[in-house]
C-alpha cells in the first residue's frame, strides 16, 4: 500500500433535492416562514432583474455586465445568513449579493456603465466594489477580517470567488493568512465548473475545491450550490463560528451559469454541451425551492407575479435615476484622485476647465 | 497577399512560426478549446495540438512562472495575459525573474518568451482591462516592449519577438484588433524590433507616438494640412523599449519641433523617455520645447467618459498650436 494517500473526501451537504423533497432534515436551517418566503423574493427578483439587464445590455443601455442566472441560491442564500455589519468583498459577478447587502440598485447600474458615484457606498453599506482582479478580494477579505480581530467587533468578511480563482496564487495566500491569524472571515467559491471556457477539471487536480482548505488549516465543505437551504445552513455555521472567534471557514458551492461569461462576446456553445446546459437546468434552484415552499403552502403563483412586477419596477425606477444622474467630468475624475490635489494635478486640471 | 485585420495578422504570425518551430508553445486562459476571448488563437489548438497550444489553471503569476521554467529549458513560449490590466499578478515572474535571467546566469540561461496581451482604451471595456501599463515595463531592464500600430507591423513584429532570444511584451491595442484591414503577405516575414517608422513624411513638426494613437496623430496632420497648410511628420515608434532614437532625431533635425503623444497618464511615461533622449541629442536643433500630450495623472476612468480622457485629435492640434507659434 502506498503511504501516498489522497486527502479524505470532502463533506458534501444538501437539504432538498432537485424536485425540492427534503432530503436531509437534519441540515434543514432554523428559519421563520417569513424568512422562507424572503429567500424566494430576492431569488425571483434576482431572476426578473438578471433577465432584463441582460436585455438592457443589449440594447446599450447598461455597460459590463456578468449574467447570474443559475446562480441564485448560491448567491442569495450565503449573503441572507450575514448581517449588515458584516463587510462583503464581491467579484465581478456578485452584484445580487452587494445589492441584498445594501447597495442602491441605481449604483449598481451606474457601477455597469463605469460611472464613478457606481462605487461611492452609502456610509452603512459594507461592500467594496467588484473585484475585477481575480483573487485579489481574497487577501483583502483576510485583512478586513483581521481588523474586526483587532478591534474586536463581532464582525465578519465575507467573500465570493469562482473555481478558477480558487488557481491563482492570491486564493491560497489570502486563506492562509485568514487561517493563521484565526480572522472571522468567510470564503465562498461559487463553482460554476467553467472559468470562461476552462472546464474545473482542466483548472485543477484536486479533488474538491473545499479540499483546498485542508493546506490552509481551515474547514472547508462542498455545498449542494442549487438548493438554497443548504448554502443558507452552511453559510450560518460559517459566519456563527466566525462571530464567536473561530476563525475562517471555505465553502465550495456547485453551482451554473446558465448565461455566457460577460455580455461581452462570450459564446457558451464554444465549450459547453447543450446537454451539460440541460442537466444544470434541471437543478434549477428556483424551481426546486418553489416546490419546497408550495409542499408547505408558503408561495403561490399570485406571490410569484407580485415579486415579477416589483422587479421589473425597481430595474425600471433604478435606471431611470441612474440616467438621471449628474455626468461625470474629467476636472471632477482629478479631483477624487488625492485628499489633497498636488500641484502637478492642479497643472493637468486647466486642459479641462472650460 | 490578403486584407487582414491586425488580430488575424496576429493569429497568422503565430500559427506560422508554431509551425516552423516545434520549440514555440502557446499557452494562457481560454486560448485552447475556446480559441482566446478576442478569437486571436482561433484552431490553433485543433492544428497543433494540447501539447503546443493549451488552457492554463487561471492564474497570470502561474502563466508567466511557467513560461520562463520552459523557457530556460529551450522552449519558446507565448504566454498569453488574458487582459494586461492583469499583469501586475504576473509582475515578479515577467521583470523580476524572465527579464533578469540572462544576467543572473551569465548567459548560461536566457527567456525566450513572447508575452502577448489585449490593451488600449475607447472601447469601453470593465476596469484594469484598458490600462496602458507600458511604461511600468518599459523601465525593466532586460525585457523589449512591442506596441503595433496596424496589421502589417503586427504580424512582422510578432515573428520578430517569438524569433528573439530574450524576452519581449508583445501588446495589442484591443480598439485596432478589427477597426480596418490591411494588405498582409502570406508568407512569413520579420519586421525588425527596435526601428520606429516615419508613417507620414512632413517638414514643419514631428509627431510622435505608438500604437492606436498613430492613427490620432495621423487624423490630426491630415485636419492640420487641410486647414493651416502645415506639414507635420508622424513617427510610429513600434517599439517602445529599446526606442529607436536615430529616427527620431533624423526627423527632428527637418522639422525643428516635436510633440510626443501616448495614451497612457502623463507622469513617467514613453512620452518623457522620448522627450528626455531628444533632448540629449538634438536639443540645438529644436525651436521649441518638445510636448507631451497625455491623459491626466489619474486612474484609467473606464468606461463612462473615457473617450473624453484620452487624448483627441483636437488635443493634438492644441498642443501643435503651442509648439508653432513658438
Amino acid at each position: 500500500m502506498s503511504a501516498i494517500a489522497p486527502t479524505k473526501p470532502t463533506t458534501y451537504l444538501q437539504v432538498l433535492d432537485a424536485e425540492g423533497n427534503v432530503v436531509n432534515p437534519s441540515l434543514m436551517p432554523n428559519l421563520t416562514d417569513e424568512q422562507l418566503r424572503s429567500l424566494m423574493h430576492k431569488m425571483v427578483f434576482t431572476r426578473i432583474w438578471d433577465q432584463r439587464a441582460i436585455k438592457l445590455t443589449r440594447q446599450g443601455r447598461l455597460g459590463f455586465y456578468a449574467p447570474v442566472g443559475g446562480q441564485e441560491a448560491s448567491m442569495i442564500g450565503s449573503e441572507a445568513a450575514t448581517e449588515k455589519e458584516d463587510f462583503l468583498f464581491p467579484s465581478y459577478r456578485d452584484v445580487p449579493q452587494s445589492v441584498w447587502h445594501g447597495w442602491p440598485l441605481y449604483q449598481a447600474f451606474l457601477y455597469s456603465r463605469g460611472h464613478q458615484h457606481g462605487g461611492q457606498f452609502p456610509q452603512d453599506v459594507h461592500v467594496i466594489m467588484p473585484q475585477i482582479i481575480i483573487g485579489a478580494q481574497i487577501v483583502q477579505t483576510a485583512g478586513t477580517a483581521l481588523a474586526f480581530k483587532l478591534r474586536k467587533e463581532k464582525r465578519v468578511a465575507f467573500t465570493y470567488i469562482g473555481d478558477g480563482g480558487t488557481s491563482q496564487g492570491d486564493f491560497y495566500e489570502g486563506i492562509n493568512f485568514a487561517g493563521a491569524y484565526q480572522a472571522p472571515a468567510v470564503f465562498v467559491v461559487q463553482n460554476n465548473q467553467f472559468a470562461i471556457s476552462v472546464p474545473v477539471a482542466l483548472q485543477t487536480a484536486a479533488e474538491t475545491l473545499a479540499n483546498k482548505a485542508v493546506a490552509a488549516g481551515i474547514p472547508g465543505v462542498q455545498v449542494d450550490g442549487m438548493d438554497v437551504l443548504a448554502v443558507y445552513g452552511a453559510m450560518k455555521q460559517a459566519v456563527d463560528r466566525a462571530r464567536a472567534g473561530e476563525g475562517p471557514s471555505l465553502i465550495e458551492t456547485m453551482t451554473f451559469r446558465y448565461g455566457p461569461h460577460t455580455m461581452s462576446g462570450d459564446d457558451p456553445t464554444r465549450y459547453r454541451s447543450k446537454e451539460l446546459e440541460e442537466e444544470w437546468q434541471k437543478k434549477d434552484p428556483l424551481v426546486r425551492f418553489r416546490n419546497f415552499l408550495q409542499s408547505k403552502n408558503l408561495w403561490s403563483k399570485e406571490d410569484e407575479d407580485l415579486v415579477i412586477e416589483e422587479a421589473k419596477a425597481a430595474v425600471n425606477d433604478a435606471l431611470a435615476k441612474a440616467d438621471a444622474y449628474q455626468k461625470m467630468t474629467i476636472p471632477g475624475l482629478i479631483d477624487s484622485m488625492f485628499k489633497t490635489l498636488p500641484a502637478d494635478l492642479i497643472a493637468q486640471r486647466t486642459e479641462f476647465d472650460s | 497577399m490578403a486584407q487582414l485585420t491586425m488580430i488575424q495578422a496576429i493569429s497568422n504570425a503565430m500559427d506560422l512560426e508554431l509551425g516552423r518551430d516545434e520549440k514555440v508553445l502557446l499557452f494562457g486562459e481560454d486560448v485552447g478549446q475556446s480559441g482566446g476571448v478576442f478569437r486571436a488563437t482561433d484552431g490553433l489548438q485543433k492544428k497543433y495540438g494540447v501539447e503546443r497550444v493549451f488552457d492554463t489553471p487561471l492564474a497570470e503569476s502561474g502563466i508567466a512562472g511557467l513560461a520562463t521554467g520552459l523557457s530556460i529549458q529551450g522552449f519558446r513560449p507565448i504566454a498569453e495575459i488574458q487582459f494586461f490590466g492583469f499583469v501586475f499578478e504576473a509582475m515578479d515572474e515577467i521583470a523580476g525573474q524572465a527579464a533578469r535571467m540572462r544576467y543572473r546566469s551569465g548567459g548560461r540561461y536566457s527567456c525566450p518568451i513572447v508575452y502577448r496581451a489585449p490593451f488600449g482604451g475607447g472601447v469601453k471595456t470593465p476596469e484594469l482591462h484598458a490600462d496602458s501599463l507600458e511604461g511600468v515595463l518599459a523601465q525593466m531592464p532586460g525585457i523589449k516592449v512591442v506596441v503595433p500600430s496596424n496589421p502589417y507591423d503586427a504580424k512582422g513584429l510578432l515573428i520578430s519577438a517569438i524569433r528573439d532570444d530574450d524576452p519581449v511584451f508583445f501588446l495589442e491595442h484591443m480598439k485596432l484588433y478589427r477597426s480596418f484591414r490591411q494588405e498582409v503577405p502570406e508568407e512569413a516575414y520579420t519586421v525588425p524590433l527596435g526601428q520606429a517608422k516615419v508613417v507620414r513624411e512632413g517638414k514643419d513638426v514631428t509627431i510622435i507616438s505608438y500604437g492606436a494613437m498613430v492613427h490620432t496623430a495621423e487624423k490630426a496632420a491630415e485636419e492640420w494640412a487641410k486647414t493651416r497648410g502645415i506639414s507635420a511628420e508622424v513617427i510610429d515608434l513600434r517599439t517602445i523599449r529599446p526606442i529607436d532614437i536615430e529616427t527620431i532625431v533624423a526627423s527632428v533635425k527637418k522639422t525643428h519641433r516635436a510633440v510626443v503623444l501616448q495614451e497612457a497618464q502623463r507622469t513617467a511615461g514613453i512620452a518623457a523617455e522620448v522627450v528626455a533622449q531628444i533632448n540629449e541629442q538634438a536639443i540645438f536643433y529644436l525651436e521649441a520645447p518638445v510636448l507631451r500630450i497625455a491623459p491626466p495623472d489619474t486612474i484609467y476612468p473606464f468606461a463612462m467618459i473615457e473617450d473624453e480622457w484620452l487624448p483627441t485629435p483636437k488635443r493634438v492640434m492644441s498642443a501643435l498650436e503651442k509648439v508653432m507659434s513658438l
